[in-house]
């Protein structure tokens, strides 16, 4: 049953600060509040479940480094908290792009998941790859190290955005199973809290590199899943539109009619676990939809069967793109979905994806959009 | 006392305003200064300097009278004019990035 919610709040990262995009229940008339944090990258900003009003954000730049923002009053204002990313033990290495060993270094904080029931934890997706989490509101850092000390660490290679954990997923039946995946080393899964990790790549196939099912080295841009069901799992690889019914013990493609199944962007309707949501993208080279035309395409059922989404999109001369954390769905009823592309528009559709209008055309590139659904 | 002046990206993290006013223990250097501003101000603990390595972060640059001291070593004494207060030590976003 959908619930009856009073509004939305909009989160969007971009290159040149954060903006939060609010609306009622209807989701037409928009209020723009930001820049935040002017100037500087953010990555990802993110609500609690268990508290809306506390908010994490990923705030960076090439110039000083890594700051973690969190807000207590759902963003009206911000404090700066614990940036100390430190790996534990000896980091060691991973494959650099010529193949040679390079040390594991903090560069970012990609991804921001807080805690489905706890505030004050929050768990950081980073590049270079490694999982940490914080129990107290983002003030310190610990490193979940089984993931990089599993043994297939040495072998992790960067992709051309960096060798970025991007995607946690946490369980929400099982308080023990997290999946988090990772450019480019493929998808993996803790069934004990974060303690010991195990690669869940087996029937991915990557033409471009040298064992294409091999048991690591996939570039997964994204996995999504339905929270009333988490066993089932949808990926956007780097080429390739894929499925797991089995918590990622197996994968098996459900590209289907996808006018290309390059992309980075996968996302499933609050309501209706077999309906799911890519922007397919004409390659990896030519990053921008296929033929100028901007379209998301919609499977009702779970994949394989897709349909083209354009009302309110711009079907010429479009060359945006919409990156891997850039999509994100409201539970109100009907389904909102949103999407925002390095163009700087945010499109959002109140209706799950049948018709599509811009909120806001002109931000810098967005970087990650995530959706708050008010009471 | 030593003069600090921040970039504005850090003085809007910090939450001040203008020039910073710092008492340092022991003699001026760019450790002591940099330790100083950290301790003043955890904020920005980490956005000029490395967390692990203590390095210089790259883009970061620390002007005194004219003169670049970014690769003086972080031990070395700050020029008098700054010890003395006389002289900002200027804390530099570098050119970068168009």
């Amino acid at each position: 049953m959908a619930e009856t919610m009073s509004g939305v709040r909009v989160l969007v990262g971009t290159r040149k600060g954060a903006f939060v995009l609010t609306s009622d229940g209807k989701r037409e008339k928009w209020d723009v509040s930001g820049p935040h944090f002017a100037g500087w990258e953010i990555y990802h900003v993110k609500g609690s479940p268990a508290d809306p009003n506390r908010l994490y954000a990923s705030q960076s730049s090439g110039w000083f480094g890594q700051v973690i923002q969190r807000s207590s009053d759902a963003g009206k204002t911000w404090e700066p908290v614990g940036n100390k990313f430190v790996y534990d033990g000896v980091p060691g290495t991973h494959q650099w792009y010529d193949g040679t060993p390079h040390p594991w270094e903090f560069k970012r904080v990609w991804h921001l998941e807080p805690s489905l029931t706890d505030p004050d934890t929050v768990y950081a997706g980073v590049e270079d790859a490694a999982l940490f989490r914080s129990t107290d509101g983002g003030q310190t850092w610990q490193e979940l190290a089984g993931l990089r000390g599993h043994g297939s660490g040495p072998h992790w290679q960067p992709g051309a955005g960096g060798m970025c954990l991007h995607t946690i997923l946490l369980d929400p039946k099982n308080p023990d199973r997290i999946f988090i995946a990772i450019s480019a080393a493929g998808a993996f899964r803790t069934d004990d809290a974060g303690a010991t990790w195990r690669p869940i790549n087996r029937g991915l196939r990557s033409a471009q590199i040298p064992d294409p099912a091999a048991e690591v080295g996939h570039c997964v841009h994204r996995i999504a899943m339905h929270r009333s069901r988490p066993e089932v799992l949808f990926m956007q690889k780097h080429w390739d539109v894929m499925r797991s019914d089995d918590a990622g013990d197996s994968w098996h493609e459900v590209s289907g009619n996808l006018p290309t199944d390059f992309g980075f962007a996968i996302d499933v309707h609050a309501h209706e676990p077999e309906t799911i949501y890519v922007v397919p993208i004409k390659s990896d080279s030519e990053h921008f939809p296929p033929e100028g035309k901007l379209r998301v395409y919609r499977s009702r059922t779970g994949g394989n069967e897709w349909e083209a989404l354009t009302k309110g999109l711009p079907q010429s001369d479009c060359y945006v793109n919409v990156l891997r954390d850039a999509m994100a769905v409201d539970s109100l009823d009907r389904c909102g979905v949103y999407f925002g592309t390095t163009g700087g528009q945010v499109y959002g559709s109140a209706d799950a994806g049948d018709s599509w209008a811009p909120i806001v055309r002109d931000l810098p590139a967005v970087l990650s959009v995530e959706v708050q659904t008010l009471p | 006392m030593i003069r600090v002046q921040l970039p504005a990206h850090l003085r809007i993290l910090a939450r001040v305003d203008g020039e910073i006013q710092l008492e340092v223990e022991g003699q001026a250097t760019q450790r002591s200064v940099l330790d100083a501003l950290d301790a003043r101000y955890p904020a920005l603990g980490g956005t000029l300097r490395d967390h692990v390595t203590g390095q210089r972060r790259p883009f970061v640059r620390f002007f005194a009278c004219e003169e670049d001291l970014s690769h003086e070593p972080p031990d070395a004494p700050l020029p008098e004019a700054v010890a003395a207060g006389k002289e900002p030590f200027l804390v530099v976003g570098a050119i970068a990035g168009g």
